[in-house]
């Protein structure tokens, strides 16, 4: 899919050469897994489309894989994302994929149901040192490692430099969220766009995770120590009150309420917004000139601010896990620890960052295209704000989206709207 | 099925023993028939449904559960004291009346028209086809496409014909947005609708027209005392129909609004959806699966009633 | 009865709005195929392309599998056999059983009838979880095979209530007739009434087919290799996380309609006498 494949001009060449490379890397996990039972094994492993890795990608790694263990062979599967959770969750009982793709809002719920392997004594024990510690959230669940991550990232923070530029505003202002609002201002009484931001506020997961990145900036929390519902009060009630009022002004696009991340990135790259949220992949696709009307003009920053000086990310790494039903949990292991892997993921920089912090000083990351997402990426790692980390995560999510939206939408006002949300949160993770 | 009607006629008035004198008591050649039906349907479908009503009386929180608890009627209490359950009800309600009534009116003038003997009536009978043939997860995102508030046709239409000067949000607020995917769903399936009334119209006589032309009935007297009144028994059909597919309508929300904004498009199909699937509420979900099919047999009964017809002895 | 004069320009009327209701909708998807990306994105967007491109039709049609596109071509296969497996299952079965519930009374009829009508309300959402752990034991997970078995537990109950009310319309002397020359009940259906009720099997083959064609749910969930999955699940893996060529999405759309509307098409006088004598009367 050609829209989608990040960074795929630079890598083709590469994808091409991985598995003639490969053959000489060793496995940066236990190559030898304890249980000793020789004899050819096929693993079911469960993948996504259309996002960070291609399908080829991951064809050409199994194949590095294979010929390093001949006998292990690797079925992939690669599904929707919106298809990911439920599959995994359904085909649990009857042990279909021994690896699968988590989602770091999923550790609590699948491990806490015992659909997750265990493998925190399965790391060694330097891997904790280079492993970028923003990521581990994708795969840990009360300090137990359930898997280990695989793609890092949280969502970046973007804004066009010529209609900036155009407007006069300096950059620095966008340093802050307070100077981003008064930047949308003057972008908007400039007439430089009619709507300076655009948001992923749909009635989904996505509006959560703007959310979520707001709430940290403004020093709230989703949950207080006791695990009760906190974000209708100080930190979260303010960013939601600042979402509205962007919307109000008109600073914000008021379809934003429908958007998802994907409908963001073409506002964004047509030219009709200058600021906007996104993962990293809308910075290649900005510089794609078959779609985009802003090539060269969209700059990848650290996120802003709020006023008590936080600008953390929303997480939204993913990683690998074994299933708990797998009934090749050595092998599959190997598998996990291959993939994720600080040599097998340097083949593949182009498509998605490594965890492995050392990564990161290797030429093809520190310059190239892709050098000024790759900084401002790395920056972001040490700030990342998780989504809750609960059991019945996507229950409160829900209920968070519905309180979200029935202020953006409703008109309900923020503190009465996040008061509900919240009771029904708590109401969620009490029982 | 129980769906299966007959139509009365003034000419033959029905009597049921005169049907029955043509059926004979043969049933271990009617078991040998339907054995084959009922293998295929029964041995697929009876132990899933025996467990999903077994999963709705427990406390299933995980799809790995294997030690269950009994719990009674209390998920089925749950629901129907939750304000958010009933709220997914009426939605669902709204767009099943609303979606039905759409296709029935359209789809009674619709069949009407394609019932005239006019030149070129196969060319709009395959237009009929064709809107019927396009899938649904199609038709639901040419629709998301069409209607989007950015990059939509119909603003890009509108706007080039100088209809529109700034784009606008056609799925709109909670209430706009269940009509709208209503409208989707009614584009999709009305002609069905009309294909099914089409088939019964063609079976009234030119004579029964004729006669009552000669009484001095107009074109629009003759539609609403004859055609409509002989065609009771095959709207019933549609009714139920359309209610049972209606009632559980879910691939054109999960594609266009996934249940915003504002969880106006929510319906009981998606709620069943989120609980059982995202959420892992199993035994809530299995509640809500069985409370729908009550709600759609109570729906199809008050239909059946309603227009008072024949339905086979069955129902 | 004579038309007036206006008859005629009324009905063509509204025949040009029918044209324009189905076929709006049909043309912009036509014209988003054949669209560059970035003019569908356009504001407002080019819907009259100067430079039409058939990359996408050339990628579903050349592709290798393993691309979201080649993968398509792949699932149209799967989609006519499960389809078509599903309308000759259900129609077998449903005629037998058609038969029984026109013309034969039985003890527990009213019953069977009742628990085929329930099977038909249950929302599929509350089987698939049951359904797919019977198929894991049995190993019939992603396979077409388990298609067609869950397809025609939905298929077998709607041909049988089409059929049965259509085999009680048609005159029972017929086959009275065809029993006293020896053919016993299942000769008779056979050799006698088959052929009369051609036109509603043909009907209830198509509705059943177009039931299974359209089919995203259960499809979504037991399938996970291109080996078997459907055109839905096919065309809504076309909307990735985070991105959804429009165009693509058309492209593929469009090819899903043709088959059924070409099925339909040429059965389309079928249709309309089949169900004529059938369902309604």
């Amino acid at each position: 899919m050609h829209s989608i494949s990040r960074r795929r001009l630079l890598s083709l060449p590469l994808v091409l050469g991985a598995a003639a490379v490969l053959p000489g890397c060793a496995v940066s996990g236990p190559s030898r897994g304890s249980g000793g039972s020789s004899g050819p094994v096929t693993l079911n492993a469960l993948f996504m489309k259309q996002a960070s890795y291609s399908e080829d990608d991951i064809r050409g790694m199994l194949a590095a894989f294979r010929k390093a263990h001949p006998d292990i062979t690797v079925q992939p599967t690669f599904v929707a994302y919106e298809a990911l959770h439920d599959k995994i969750v359904i085909s649990a009982p009857a042990g279909t994929y021994d690896v699968v793709l988590i989602d770091c809002i999923w550790p609590a719920e699948l491990a806490s149901k015992n659909m997750l392997l265990d493998v925190t004594d399965r790391y060694q024990r330097t891997w904790l040192d280079d492993i970028l510690p923003g990521t581990l959230g994708a795969i840990t669940y009360k300090d137990r490692r359930y898997g280990m991550p695989w793609i890092p990232g949280g969502k970046i923070f973007f804004y066009n430099t010529r209609m900036l530029k155009d407007a006069g505003v300096d950059e620095t202002a966008m340093s802050t969220w307070d100077g981003v609002l008064d930047a949308a201002r003057t972008l908007k009484a400039k007439k430089i766009v009619e709507h300076p931001m655009v948001w992923s506020w749909a009635h989904a997961e996505a509006m959560v995770c703007d959310y979520a990145q707001l709430l940290g900036a403004f020093g709230g929390r989703f949950l207080d120590d006791a695990g009760k519902a906190a974000f209708h009060q100080g930190g979260g009630l303010q960013a939601l009150e600042w979402m509205k009022r962007t919307l109000d002004e008109g600073l914000s696009a008021p379809s934003s309420t429908k958007l998802l991340e994907d409908d963001v990135k073409k506002v964004v790259v047509q030219g009709d917004a200058a600021i906007a949220l996104n993962w990293d992949y809308m910075y290649s696709e900005s510089n794609d000139p078959k779609q985009s009307k802003i090539v060269g003009e969209l700059k990848p920053a650290v996120s802003p601010k709020g006023p008590g000086g936080q600008g953390p990310a929303v997480d939204g790494s993913m990683g690998l896990s074994v299933t708990a039903t797998s009934k090749h949990p050595d092998a599959a292991w190997q598998l996990v620890a291959f993939l994720c892997g600080k040599e097998n993921q340097l083949q593949y920089v182009e498509r998605s960052l490594p965890v492995w912090d050392s990564a990161y000083e290797d030429p093809k990351l520190t310059s190239g295209a892709q050098a000024p997402l790759v900084a401002a990426d790395k920056a972001q790692y040490g700030s990342l704000i998780e989504r809750p980390q609960v059991v019945q995560y996507n229950a409160v999510s829900q209920e968070i989206q519905a309180g979200l939206q029935s202020c953006l939408v409703g008109g309900t006002p923020a503190a009465q709207a996040l008061a509900d949300a919240a009771a029904k949160v708590n109401r969620v993770i009490g029982g | 099925m129980s769906l299966t009607l007959r139509r009365p006629t003034s000419t033959a008035p029905r009597t049921a023993g005169a049907r029955r004198g043509k059926v004979e008591r043969q049933w271990p050649l009617a078991l040998a028939l339907l054995a084959p039906a009922m293998v295929v349907v029964f041995g697929v479908v009876l132990y899933p449904m025996g467990r999903t009503l077994v999963l709705s009386l427990v406390d299933a929180t995980s799809a790995l559960q294997t030690e269950f608890t009994f719990s009674g009627l209390s998920n089925y209490t749950a629901l129907l004291s939750n304000s958010e359950f009933w709220a997914t009800v009426w939605r669902t309600a709204v767009f099943t009346v609303f979606s039905t009534a759409v296709e029935l009116v359209v789809g009674l003038l619709l069949a009407q028209f394609l019932n005239q003997r006019i030149r070129g009536q196969w060319f709009f009978r395959s237009l009929v086809v064709l809107a019927w043939a396009l899938p649904t997860i199609v038709s639901a995102n040419m629709w998301r496409w069409i209607l989007h508030p950015e990059y939509g046709a119909l603003n890009g239409l509108l706007m080039h014909l100088g209809l529109l000067d700034s784009y606008k949000d056609w799925i709109g607020g909670p209430t706009q947005a269940l009509f709208v995917v209503a409208l989707v769903d009614a584009w999709k399936t009305t002609p069905l609708v009309a294909i099914l009334l089409l088939a019964s119209m063609q079976t009234i006589g030119d004579d029964v027209y004729e006669a009552a032309a000669m009484d001095g009935a107009g074109a629009v007297r003759r539609f609403l005392s004859i055609t409509i009144p002989m065609l009771k028994p095959a709207i019933a059909v549609v009714l139920v129909l359309r209610t049972i597919e209606a009632f559980k309508v879910f691939d054109i929300i999960y594609i266009m609004t996934r249940g915003g904004p504002d969880s106006g498009t929510t319906t009981i199909a998606f709620y069943t959806y989120l609980q059982a699937f995202s959420n892992q509420e199993f035994s809530l979900g299995s509640a809500a699966a069985y409370l729908t099919v009550l709600f759609i047999f109570v729906l199809s009964l008050v239909y059946l009633r309603m227009l008072r017809t024949d339905s086979g002895g069955t129902a | 009865m004579r038309p007036s004069r206006f008859y005629r320009p009324a009905m063509y009327l509204c025949g040009a709005l029918l044209a324009v209701v189905v076929l709006g909708p049909f043309a912009l998807l036509l014209l988003a195929s054949v669209s560059p990306q970035a003019g569908l994105l356009g504001k407002p967007p080019d819907l009259w392309p100067d430079s039409p491109t058939l990359d996408r039709y050339a990628a579903i049609f050349t592709q290798a599998a393993g691309g979201v596109a080649g993968d398509f071509r792949v699932a149209l296969v799967n989609s006519l056999v499960v389809a078509g497996c599903s309308v000759a299952v259900s129609l077998v079965t449903g005629v037998l059983g058609a038969y029984a519930f026109a013309r034969l009374r039985f003890p527990g009829r009213r019953l069977v009838l009742f628990v085929f009508m329930l099977t038909y309300m249950m929302p599929p959402l509350a089987l698939v979880v049951p359904m797919y752990m019977t198929g894991a034991a049995l190993g019939l997970l992603d396979t077409r095979t388990s298609l067609v078995v869950v397809y025609c537990s939905f298929t077998t109950p709607f041909v049988l209530w089409l059929l049965s009310g259509y085999f009680r319309a048609l005159p029972a002397e017929l086959e009275e007739a065809a029993r006293i020359d020896g053919c016993g009940r299942v000769g008779a259906l056979v050799r006698v009434v088959l052929p009369v009720a051609r036109p509603g099997l043909i009907s209830a083959g198509l509705l059943a087919f177009l039931m299974a064609w359209d089919e995203f749910f259960y499809s979504l969930i037991f399938t996970s290799s291109p080996a078997s999955k459907t055109v839905p699940v096919a065309l809504a893996e076309f909307t990735g996380r985070y991105s959804l060529d429009f165009g693509l999405m058309a492209a593929g759309g469009l090819l899903a309609a043709v088959p059924p509307v070409l099925i339909a098409l040429i059965f389309q006088k079928h249709i309309t006498r089949g169900l004529a004598a059938g369902a309604v009367k």
